[in-house]
């Protein structure tokens, strides 16, 4: 079964990408998505953080690897966790 | 419901289901898009949502026309931040107001630069405007604290370089420039002090924006009040340092929707695409119920009550867009006669009769109204506003007249006048000749009320005020506020006695009583009913059973003109005598001395606790007073 943070990034994802098509999986990084520059992963990250309720640190953002990170960190965030 | 409003454009409708697929939709529209697109630039969109409309503008703009009939408009866009996000935000803003617009936007960074070499980007563009989207980092107004004579000089060398930079831009490209003021940081140094000390960066920024807002901007130039923004939604959540630290963001994301709302404002401005006219609903819109079924008494309006002061606000937010030259225009599902009952006869309406352009009240729906409206003033459909609590009436109206704009409203009236100027539908660049000399009599009044009030003498203070005291008998209209100060005025209360409603009616019908509910106007605006007197009447004199006064118009002398009426009335019936009660009730002490101080006699006859007082007629002068009475007969 899907993680259920990937299942509520998917539409994020869609919306910033505007991209309806895509499909999101863990191992994905920003060169596997059309149009995921720096700009657009500042707008991804504040996207997500609003669609959570969570807030980043900017050493966080700069850790994200691929996909699997974001849900690690936004799922560690929700359950009011410090920085791993 | 707060700083949303502003986040969220919570006066705009929100974005459909299906927005995304719309735009999409939109590559594929064959010939003219534009309209398409402002429909979809009129929803509340979030960021995302603007930058997936922006992506469809770019694609229709390589097809000449497609985005006809918006009106072409070229911004160049230089700051010392990151302005990327700002392009899309205000590309698809900007069809909301009927503008395609196209951003050009000047390196990183670049900012004289691209001011002064004639081949930059910018000017080779050559917009119509540039925007000089600097914040408080982009200019050198650090300076020692303490001396004001280093401010001053350091602000004028920030305010020479903004000169350099527009004249340049004007020689290069011919376009004009559009300035903003400075938000400044939340961050203080000593605390309070900040305002004061110069070389603070508070008191820099407010000496820059003051400067700028006066000497550089209004001309052919225009002013952009970024720093009134920031301090409307919150100084501190406009500022978010890890933004600028992250990716040198100027200020947080979720305000750039209505950042560019603001800018976007001016350019249509600038282009005569402001609105000219607000068309108003009536019921439970200028007052709280229905005139048809509640009736001219059952309406809810006017001080005392926090629902009829919402209305009321909502009447004085009108009033001062009429003052600055907006046209105002009711339409109404009502029988006509009964719509202008309240514009007539309640004491409490502020809008009247003769602040209304177009007045339909009828049954025909509203959009053909408003159509009418639009014809009888020899407006486009483009230069109405409708307010309406209705949010059928609303949908309606967007659906069969997109052109006019039709603000959401919140559920609570007390937010209806803060969401249609959070719309900023009337900006305007300039205060026409016109509208100032109707401004200038207001001023010339303003100043003959400061000297009178600076030589001392309370009398001519008072009649500085300009105040218009009001007294009617009781009747149906106040009843309820009559009843209301009866049964909550604790301080100036002669007497304390408590009333129903239904008692208040049979005091109005009763030939043995006489009663008065007193109104008072000043400068200052309408303080309402502020006074309530019964007196019975017993062979040739009269009791005074109640006599109270709202406090807020202590020291104006109302307790006199409130005497010399009663004694007037009481002449005219034969009265030789009347008399007046203290009952001490632990909270009146206040009017111990009331009766004593209009010149009655203490009578000898007295109970524990209560003093009695009589006023021979025969012996009493009457005096000049402060303001002006109107009296109606009873």
């Amino acid at each position: 079964m899907e993680d259920p943070i990937l299942t509520r990034l998917t539409p994020i994802f869609r919306e910033v990408f505007d991209d309806d098509a895509l499909v999101l999986k863990p191992e994905m990084t920003a060169s596997d998505v059309d149009g995921w520059d720096s700009l657009a992963h500042i707008r991804l990250i504040l996207s997500v953080q609003k669609a959570f309720g969570v807030k980043f640190s900017a050493v966080e953002m700069s850790r994200l690897k691929n996909v699997a990170d974001l849900v690690a960190l936004t799922k560690h965030k929700q359950t009011g966790g410090a920085v791993p | 419901m707060g700083e949303s409003l502003y986040t969220e454009l919570e006066w705009l409708p929100r974005p459909p289901e299906d927005f995304a697929q719309r735009c999409r939709a939109l590559r594929e529209l064959t010939g003219e898009a534009g309209r398409e697109v402002r429909a979809l630039a009129s929803f509340a969109l979030d960021e995302n949502k603007l930058s997936r409309l922006a992506k469809a503008i770019e694609a229709l703009r390589a097809t000449s026309g497609a985005l006809q009939p918006l009106t072409p408009f070229r911004v160049g866009i230089i700051s010392n931040a990151t302005s990327h996000f700002m392009v899309p935000a205000l590309t698809a803003t900007a069809a909301r107001y009927g503008i395609a617009l196209e951003c050009v936007e000047a390196n990183y960074g670049q900012l004289m630069q691209e001011a002064l070499d004639t081949d930059s980007m910018i000017n080779r563009a050559r917009p119509d405007v540039v925007l000089l989207a600097i914040d408080y980092r982009g200019l050198a107004l650090d300076v020692a604290m303490g001396n004001a004579g280093a401010v001053v000089d350091a602000v004028e060398r920030a305010l020479d370089e903004l000169r350099l930079m527009r004249d340049a831009f004007r020689r290069n490209s011919g376009a004009s420039c559009i300035f903003q003021t400075l938000a400044r940081p939340v961050e203080s140094s000593f605390g309070s002090l900040d305002l004061a000390l110069p070389g603070t960066r508070r008191n820099v920024i407010d000496l820059f924006n003051r400067k700028l807002s006066n000497d550089l901007a209004g001309k052919e130039d225009l002013l952009l009040d970024v720093a009134g923004l920031a301090e409307t939604v919150g100084l501190s959540a406009w500022h978010d340092p890890a933004l600028w630290n992250i990716g040198k963001i100027p200020f947080a994301n979720s305000y750039l929707p209505v950042y560019a709302d603001l800018t976007c404002r001016l350019i249509a401005a600038l282009r005569g695409k402001s609105r000219r006219c607000l068309v108003m609903d009536l019921d439970n819109t200028l007052w709280g119920g229905v005139i048809g079924d509640d009736g001219l008494e059952g309406i809810v309006l006017g001080q005392g009550d926090a629902q009829g002061e919402a209305f009321m606000t909502v009447q004085s937010a009108a009033l001062a867009l009429r003052e600055r030259g907006i046209v105002l225009a009711i339409s109404s599902k009502n029988n006509d006669e009964i719509a202008r009952l309240p514009f007539r006869q309640h004491p409490e309406m502020l809008v009247r009769e003769n602040h209304v352009a177009v007045f339909q009240a009828n049954w025909n729906d509203k959009a053909t109204n408003i159509r009418a409206i639009a014809d009888e003033l020899s407006l486009g459909l483009e230069s109405l506003v409708f307010l309406d609590d209705n949010p059928a009436e609303r949908r309606l109206v967007r659906d069969m007249l997109p052109e006019v704009a039709v603000p959401e409203l919140p559920d609570d009236p007390a937010y209806y006048a803060r969401t249609l100027l959070a719309a900023g539908y009337f900006e305007a660049l300039v205060f026409s000749p016109e509208d100032q000399k109707r401004a200038d009599f207001y001023q010339d009044n303003a100043r003959r009320v400061t000297l009178q009030r600076s030589s001392g003498d309370l009398d001519a203070y008072l009649r500085s005020l300009d105040m218009t005291i009001t007294f009617r008998p009781f009747d149906e209209i106040g009843r309820a506020r009559i009843a209301q100060l009866i049964n909550k005025s604790n301080q100036f209360n002669l007497t304390t006695q408590r009333y129903s409603e239904a008692q208040v009616r049979e005091f109005e019908a009763d030939p043995n009583c006489f009663t008065l509910q007193v109104r008072l106007i000043d400068m200052f605006g309408d303080n309402g009913m502020i006074s309530v007197i019964i007196c019975s009447c017993e062979a040739d004199q009269w009791l005074i059973d109640t006599w109270l006064m709202s406090c807020r118009v202590l020291g104006r002398r109302v307790e006199q003109a409130v005497l010399q009426e009663l004694v007037s009335h009481a002449r005219n019936l034969g009265i030789v005598r009347i008399i007046g009660t203290y009952r001490a009730t632990g909270r009146n002490r206040l009017v111990e001395d009331h009766y004593a101080k209009l010149g009655f006699t203490e009578c000898p006859c007295q109970t524990e606790g209560s003093t009695l007082w009589s006023l021979d007629l025969s012996t009493y002068v009457d005096i000049s007073l402060p303001m002006k009475v109107v009296s109606s007969p009873t």
